[in-house]
């Protein structure tokens, strides 16, 4: 304990070293956080007529910046970031720059391009129309016109939004258990505030933010008591310590290494709305703002999946001990309460939400396989479902009566007669959800189920044969959408389609075309996800 | 008789040769040289029209009657280089095997599809490409008013490119597709003017009764395919030619039986050929007389050599070919529907080749060649009719018509032709091979000869009958027209074609007949006629005692039709006038043993399918459902609930991976 003590900050230099840093590998990071910081500036000193039109191009071209560097970063894979013990010479690499975490970043990107693109729909409106510029008003009162008067407008979602897209690119990046949590609290802060913006339905939207963070802090305390417990057991926080801690460490020690380890997947479980840390999904994508809904389920997914595979394959894999079960127990149980909690669900919203859960499910049994197949499929999934839950999310948010959006089941009985095109898009992201064949998801959920019988052994196929299962439970589902929209006849008040500005349009129609080409031309995808499948050690 | 035996036995090896050499040929499938080698135009050009059409939309209203036309004029010249083509190589080198591409390669499983240009599928190419054009040119005029006449010239296209694919196929497995093929297009023009409902209902019974036929065919080709592990004519009747397992070959040729009654309208699946009358008349002259309907006599006779393995299915066709005859002959005296008279009529003279091709070497020439004669004299008599509904207001009742022919020259004429061709009067082309036909009945011995011999000679003598009642209602007699009708002599686009139809009545079979022209060209492919097969009736005998018939049939209804009145409401008839009028009661016999027990075949099994399948389908939907419903509630809303559900999560999971390790 009086070694531990001395830590005090002035001491630190004189054992440890800064080392290079290869800034090539972390430029795409380093300038989406660039973005984010200027669009705070552009926040206080563009005029407000302009700012809008700023912010948007802004975050596209910082994005699109990014996923550019991302190809200059390819060529300088490797560990950096790194400090070097002095006492030891030991090299300690805070960031890992490899195959899956460029894949994940670049992923994150394109689908944070589709997000943002969605997000600034205006509507003809001043200000994009998802979000309101004074959440403590309610809606149409005289506050609220007050405050519109006075300018108030929330072009800062922009910025929120690089934030939360710099802490997901970190989050399958970071080499060690400090730097994930850091990551882990980047990208979550900025999406509890953007889902209490929504315009319409506010008190659902605060309500849903508030729960967000409320749990998320409770999750986050979860995994910090598990990091404390591996700590305590390898002596470090690095995920190269402590893979190497666990194959030549002491049997007694057990007893920490295995809560820590579970309690630390608890927190990552949690932003994949994986059961039993599923809770706030539905009602936190109900009461999001549509666009912030889908831009979550795509992005965060993935990053949060992304951190998975890292701490599932570079951390703890040393022998795959009985930490595995825990997480087989997690997949099992999020495939059964996601398909089978989607039967009943009434609201279009909720319905995708725990559509997200069960696809949580599907990918944890492609990481379960263990294997670079699993991994390359794993991320193939991500890709896949990303594309088609944004634009699922951006047609749910163009589907309206009154102005607002008309979410219930019930209002989009014969959408398919009215609006063919919408509704025919619609339901073929519905198809790719359910994995029928010439749709990315069919492609997604043979190449986790493949991988999980090839390599998973007896309890990979047993979670195959409950993923198929699953699968069909939530084929009624989906098939149930599609029947309404077509086979159904409109109510008298019918909804309506709004027609969307060419950026939303432009989100529906990547996402839609990305689930039709990936379905039916996946070998390119696949190919690269396999070769990028490699994690550095 | 030992002789004769002899002289089957070696002509049953000499297909067995044939056989063989048609494997060697397909084995040397690239040496089809010159035009030969374009003989898949035969299909393509058809099929380049039907798809134009159908695809070019209203876009090709203009010029699609005429494009269809020139392409099947098209196909007609390709067919006759071909044809000349072949007649400049010697007898054994004219049957050619085309490879175009391999088609299906499933592990050992290949078929490729590939042309096989012979002798037979020769005769098959000129009669319908040739018969077809001219009836591509009739419909020009007949359908002159109809607005949709563009699909009808598309699926007249789409049905002669499927003719052309059924005959041209070098395997049972494309020979299908063909089969398939003008199954479609029949279907499609028998419910052309589907709004009618009664045509529409036609159309679905052509189609039903098809199904039944094409199920036997397939079943056929998945035994031969069991069996010899291929499909394609060279291999299979190579192999059933030389060893093969008797009772294999007698199942193979009896489902091949199937398909051919299906197709050819024969006992006991004729009952649609009447009811697909509804279609447009030079449908009826194409498919449902000249062409189509006698694919099943195409395929009995291109597998002779599994009926020659199999007896008892070889005796089969026989039976049915005398049954079709005689029920068709029967049902056509008692018909007043001018076109359902002459489809009875059809049947029947299918049931004569089918009768010749169940005869083995004997008859197999003699089938192809009154099948080719009957395509000139029924397709112009077709056609006649169709010009006599021209000119009565599309009238069909013959109670109706008379003296006509004094309205009609042309179209008198002509018929006047086909009608003595068909009644076998020398020198009219249905002598030639009609009465051959019965000549090769009477060959065999003990009962057969005797029971067959008959019936096909019973046949003509009601041959006559009919067809001169026919004849004589229509055409001459006193005139029943209602008031409003004006006959009036049809265009020359539609005289032509019956001119020429006529001609080729009148001459073709003097030519090819009593020349043995015909005989000689099969010679490769069906076998020589067997040396000292002599009907038990002395042959001079034998054709005095056919025309006595025909003449006494002739009489009758010349006593009956021309010289007394011809009430304008059917008498009520003797009984069998009666069941003849309803076909024999073969929509009867259908109804009562097929449509009623299946009717309750098919509610028992939806009733338990609704009870036991999806009650079983339902009972776990109901179960995911109720479960759903039930976890749902632990979403009521409260974030401190949901912590506790993260927290007990935790612990329970925890303490699972405690008791684990």
């Amino acid at each position: 304990m009086t070694a531990v003590a001395p830590l005090a900050l002035p001491t630190l230099p004189a054992a440890f070293q800064q080392s290079n840093v290869d800034y090539l590998a972390i430029l795409p990071l380093l300038i989406v956080f660039g973005t984010a910081l200027i669009g705070v500036l552009v926040e206080a000193f563009a005029s407000r007529e302009r700012r809008h039109a700023i912010q948007v191009t802004l975050a596209v071209v910082g994005l699109l910046a990014a996923a550019a560097a991302i190809i200059l970063a390819a060529k300088h894979q490797g560990l950096t970031m790194g400090l070097t013990d002095g006492s030891t010479n030991r090299q300690l690499f805070a960031l890992a720059v490899d195959g899956p975490a460029l894949f994940m970043q670049a992923t994150i990107l394109l689908l944070g391009v589709l997000g943002v693109l969605t997000m600034a729909e205006r509507f003809g409106g001043v200000g994009p129309d998802a979000f309101t510029p004074s959440g403590a008003s309610t809606p149409g009162s005289a506050t609220e016109t007050a405050a519109a008067r006075a300018g108030a407008l929330t072009s800062e979602v922009f910025p929120l939004t690089m934030f939360a897209i710099f802490g997901m690119m970190l989050f399958p990046t970071t080499n060690d258990l400090i730097g994930m949590f850091v990551a882990l609290e980047v990208l979550s802060l900025p999406l509890y505030i953007l889902s209490g913006l929504a315009r319409r339905r506010r008190l659902l939207s605060q309500e849903a933010s508030l729960k967000y963070f409320l749990l998320g802090a409770f999750s986050s305390a979860f995994f910090l008591f598990g990091t404390a417990l591996l700590y305590g057991y390898a002596g470090s926080v690095y995920f190269g310590d402590l893979s190497k801690a666990i194959a030549s460490g002491p049997l007694a020690m057990n007893g920490l290494l295995l809560p820590g380890a579970f309690l630390v997947f608890v927190g990552l479980l949690f932003k994949v709305g994986a059961v039993p840390f599923h809770a706030w999904t539905p009602d936190v994508y109900q009461g999001a703002p549509t666009p912030v809904t889908g831009f979550m389920a795509a992005c965060t997914k993935a990053a949060a999946f992304g951190a998975i595979l890292r701490l599932a394959y570079v951390g703890l894999d040393t022998g795959r001990w009985e930490w595995t079960n825990a997480l087989v127990l997690v997949a099992l149980l999020t495939m059964v309460v996601g398909s089978v909690l989607s039967v009943t669900q009434t609201d279009m919203k909720r319905l995708l939400a725990y559509s997200s859960i069960a696809h949580a499910g599907f990918i944890l049994v492609g990481v379960l396989a263990f294997d670079r197949k699993g991994v390359g499929a794993v991320l193939f999934y991500l890709v896949a479902y990303g594309f088609s839950t944004i634009a699922a999310f951006a047609i749910v948010s163009l589907v309206r009566q009154n102005g607002a959006e008309a979410t219930h089941l019930s209002q989009w009985a014969g959408l398919g007669k009215r609006y063919p095109v919408v509704a025919g898009a619609f339901a073929f992201l519905m198809l790719a959800f359910a994995g029928i064949p010439l749709t990315s998801g069919f492609v997604s959920k043979f190449g986790v189920f493949s991988a999980a019988i090839g390599t998973g052994g007896a309890t990979g196929t047993v979670l195959a044969v409950v993923g198929v299962l699953c699968s069909a439970i939530t084929v009624f589902v989906y098939a149930r959408v599609i029947v309404l929209m077509f086979f159904s006849d409109a109510p008298d008040d019918a909804v309506e389609v709004v027609i969307p500005s060419v950026s939303t349009t432009f989100s529906i129609a990547i996402g839609t075309l990305a689930t039709l080409a990936l379905g039916v031309l996946p070998s390119a995808l696949l190919d690269l996800a396999d070769r990028a499948s490699q994690f550095v050690r | 008789m030992g002789t004769l035996v002899q002289t089957l036995a070696s002509s049953s090896s000499t297909l067995s040769t044939y056989a063989a050499g048609l494997a060697t040929h397909e084995g040397e499938a690239h040496a089809a040289t010159g035009v030969t080698a374009y003989a898949w135009l035969l299909v393509a050009l058809p099929l380049l029209g039907a798809a134009v059409l159908l695809l070019g939309g209203r876009r090709t209203d203009r010029f699609g009657p005429v494009l269809a036309t020139a392409l099947s004029w098209g196909a007609f010249v390709v067919g006759a280089l071909v044809f000349l083509a072949m007649l400049g190589r010697g007898a054994e080198d004219r049957a050619v095997g085309i490879d175009l591409f391999d088609w299906i390669a499933a592990g050992s499983f290949k078929v490729s599809a590939g042309l096989l240009v012979d002798q037979l599928s020769m005769v098959f190419v000129l009669l319908i490409t040739f018969v077809g054009s001219l009836i591509h040119v009739y419909s020009i005029g007949y359908m002159e008013h109809d607005v949709d006449k563009r699909r009808f010239f598309a699926y007249l296209n789409l049905f002669v490119a499927a003719m052309l694919l059924l005959v041209l196929a070098n395997s049972y497995l494309l020979l299908y597709v063909g089969w398939e093929g003008v199954g479609l297009a029949s279907y499609l023009l028998i419910g052309f003017w589907n709004y009618n409902p009664a045509y529409a209902t036609a159309a679905n019974k052509a189609f039903v009764a098809n199904r039944v036929g094409d199920l036997g065919l397939s079943i056929a080709i998945m035994v031969m395919f069991f069996h010899f592990g291929a499909v394609d004519f060279a291999t299979v009747l190579g192999a059933a030619g030389s060893n093969a397992n008797q009772g294999f070959m007698t199942a193979i040729g009896l489902m091949l039986l199937l398909g051919a009654c299906g197709k050819s309208a024969q006992f006991p699946l004729q009952s649609w050929l009447g009811d697909a009358m509804a279609g447009p008349t030079p449908v009826s002259a194409l498919i449902h007389a000249a062409t189509m309907v006698t694919a099943g006599v195409y395929l009995v006779v291109r597998s002779a050599p599994i009926f020659e393995a199999a007896p008892t299915a070889q005796l089969v066709v026989v039976i049915v070919g005398a049954i079709t005859l005689l029920f068709g002959a029967i049902v056509g005296c008692a018909k007043d529907d001018i076109k359902k008279a002459l489809a009875a009529s059809t049947m029947s003279q299918i049931g004569y080749m089918m009768l010749a091709a169940g005869l083995g070497p004997v008859g197999y020439a003699f089938a192809i060649f009154h099948l080719l004669m009957h395509g000139f004299f029924k397709a112009g008599m077709f056609l006649g009719a169709g010009s006599v509904m021209h000119g009565m207001n599309d009238q069909v009742d013959m109670r109706r018509f008379g003296g006509l022919s004094g309205a009609m020259k042309l179209t008198w004429a002509t018929f006047a032709v086909g009608w003595l061709a068909i009644l076998g009067v020398p020198p009219f082309s249905g002598f030639w091979s009609k009465d051959k036909i019965i000549e090769a009945a009477f060959i065999g011995e003990g009962w057969r000869p005797w029971v067959f011999g008959m019936a096909a000679l019973i046949g003509a003598g009601i041959t006559a009958f009919y067809m001169s009642r026919l004849f004589f209602m229509t055409f001459h007699g006193k005139k029943r027209w209602t008031d409003d009708v004006h006959p009036h002599e049809s265009g020359k686009l539609m005289t032509i074609p019956m001119i020429v139809l006529a001609v080729g009545s009148a001459f073709l079979g003097l030519i090819l007949g009593p020349t043995g022209l015909f005989t000689s060209w099969l010679e490769p492919v069906t076998g020589a006629e067997p040396e000292g097969a002599h009907p038990v009736i002395p042959v001079p005998v034998l054709m005095a005692l056919t025309l006595v018939l025909v003449a006494a049939g002739a009489a009758l209804a010349w006593l009956r039709y021309w010289r007394d009145d011809v009430p304008v409401t059917a008498p009520a008839g003797s009984l069998l006038t009666q069941a003849a009028r309803k076909d024999l009661y073969q929509d009867q016999v259908n109804e009562a043993l097929l449509m009623r027990p299946g009717i309750h075949l098919t509610r028992s099994l939806v009733f338990a399918d609704s009870k036991g399948v999806d009650g079983a389908a339902g009972g776990l939907a109901a179960l995911v459902g109720g479960t759903s419903s039930r976890l749902r509630k632990l979403q009521n809303g409260f974030a401190r609930s949901y912590a506790l559900t993260m927290l007990a999560g935790v612990v329970a999971i925890l303490g699972a991976l405690w008791v684990m390790s």
